[in-house]
């Protein structure tokens, strides 16, 4: 407050965040953390690929944050604000080790910036930057919506999760690992609310058909396997996705008997996110997600 | 992977990272201000190392809940105020994420404690290796009552007010209570 700027807020900012409730910081979510690339992997390719699982992790959960306030009922409001809350989790221990496997990636900063690696992956790269795939960032609908999109996620990241657990990156194998623990609630919950709208009323049942119809084209993307992870999987260090086909489908089918259910059959859509072709919903999220901290790129927290 | 003694610095005196040690052992979870950060097995080591020029740098470990967990930063604040009031000045808070937290990992000290705040103390947690069962109905097997010891309780959703605690209704005493998840 007394410096010679004069802000008044100065005296808000600064390394000691004792007086805060909570802390305000945002370390690096890998302080301390071995993120040395083993040998004879592509440190663009293992960065790229922390990306894609990244990005995943993170526009799910931007989709899922949109319901908060929203929900049937208040248990519910808190289950998908928990789930959004482990996928940012994933999302910022992935894209900091994106960012330190390759920091050629990261978007340009105005000098002295104080946005983190992981911020500046988040927050300043383009729609066609990102890798996700298109069943993440599609607008929301209701309640049933999210429920299938839910389980089509949640069934693909935990079989991929399990595999990525014998990763030979020691930091994607720790992810993996504990990501496993939390994606099997996640898929528990979609699962379970399925079953319950299959079984409830004609209505709900209708909405459940409708949503899965039409999420239905973006799943085969989940399973569908890019050079980027090929290369990776060959390398002992990422999952070919086609590798999870079998148990994909299983569990799939699985909560598609129990609910009576039938498997639709409509045509993969054209196009993938994992290379950065993105649908029209995709420009609104990053926009609502992004404008802040566009508009004060050298701002302090 | 980086619970280990840091290489290469010096080793502090034993009695000096006993009382690091002590002092760390004894911040509290933020949210769960019933457990210490060691009765929920989140401290992970604590190491004083000497560096060239004399000074003495407690290096603490520790590893998050989820991976979400909002805490984490408050833990790290907490562990360096409470050690630099003990008279440590330098301190560094690393993350440990390998092997990921289990609520296994809760003391005995830490269970009684939770019972004694009203909240009932997670089972052993699910073994996870290879694909993992869907699990449709609540087939886990339901924790009592930690008011009324009662076993006829009802799980009210798996997800509660934070992310390691799930939400139950005692069906003989009718309070709801919060259960820790295992995981």
């Amino acid at each position: 407050m007394s410096d010679e700027h004069g802000s008044i807020y100065d005296g808000l900012l600064g390394g000691d965040s004792s007086q805060w409730a909570f802390g305000t910081d945002f370390e690096d979510p890998l302080a301390g953390v071995d993120t040395t690339v083993p040998d004879g992997v592509d440190h663009t390719e293992l960065a790229e690929y922390c990306l894609m699982l990244g990005d995943d992790a993170l526009i799910m959960s931007q989709r899922l944050t949109e319901w908060c306030s929203r929900a049937p009922d208040l248990e519910e409001d808190i289950a998908l604000a928990n789930i959004a809350l482990d996928l940012l989790g994933q999302a910022r221990l992935l894209l900091a080790r994106a960012a330190a496997a390759d920091a050629g990636l990261l978007p340009a900063l105005p000098e002295g910036s104080p946005v983190p690696a992981e911020d500046a992956l988040a927050f300043f790269r383009d729609a066609g930057q990102f890798r996700n795939v298109r069943l993440a960032e599609v607008a929301n609908g209701d309640f049933g919506h999210v429920v299938v999109r839910l389980l089509l996620f949640a069934v693909a990241r935990l079989a991929l999760l399990e595999r990525l657990r014998a990763s030979g990156d020691t930091v994607l194998a720790a992810v993996a690992a504990k990501g496993v623990k939390e994606v099997t609630y996640h898929r528990d919950w979609a699962a379970r609310w399925f079953l319950t709208l299959a079984q409830g009323t004609e209505e709900s049942r209708r909405r459940l058909v409708t949503a899965l119809d039409a999420l239905w084209p973006l799943q085969p993307e989940l399973v569908a396997t890019d050079p980027v992870e090929l290369s990776l999987a060959r390398a002992g260090v990422g999952v070919d996705p086609a590798t999870m086909r079998d148990e994909v489908d299983a569990v799939l089918d699985q909560v598609f008997a129990v609910s009576g259910v039938t498997r639709p059959d409509r045509p993969p859509l054209v196009g993938g996110g994992r290379t950065g072709t993105h649908t029209e919903d995709f420009a609104g999220l990053l926009a609502e997600m992004q404008v802040v901290a566009r508009a004060h790129p050298s701002g302090r927290w | 992977m980086n619970a280990a003694e840091p290489a290469g610095a010096e080793r502090a005196p034993a009695r000096v990272r006993e009382r690091a040690a002590e002092v760390a052992a004894q911040v509290r979870d933020p949210e769960m201000p019933m457990l210490t950060l060691a009765d929920l097995g989140v401290l992970r080591g604590v190491h004083v190392t000497r560096t060239a020029d004399g000074h003495e740098v407690v290096i603490a470990s520790i590893t998050p809940t989820y991976t979400g967990c909002p805490a984490m930063a408050t833990m790290r604040d907490d562990l360096v105020h409470r050690l630099n009031d003990a008279g440590f000045p330098h301190v560094e808070v690393r993350v440990v994420l390998d092997p990921p937290w289990s609520s296994d990992w809760i003391s005995e000290r830490g269970r009684a404690a939770l019972r004694e705040a009203g909240l009932s103390a997670p089972g052993p947690a699910r073994r996870t290796s290879g694909p993992i069962a869907l699990t449709l109905g609540p087939a886990r097997s339901a924790p009592a009552c930690p008011r009324c010891g009662s076993t006829a309780t009802r799980l009210t959703s798996e997800f509660g007010a934070t992310a390691c605690k799930a939400l139950y209704t005692c069906t003989d005493c009718l309070e709801p209570f919060e259960h820790v998840k295992e995981i």
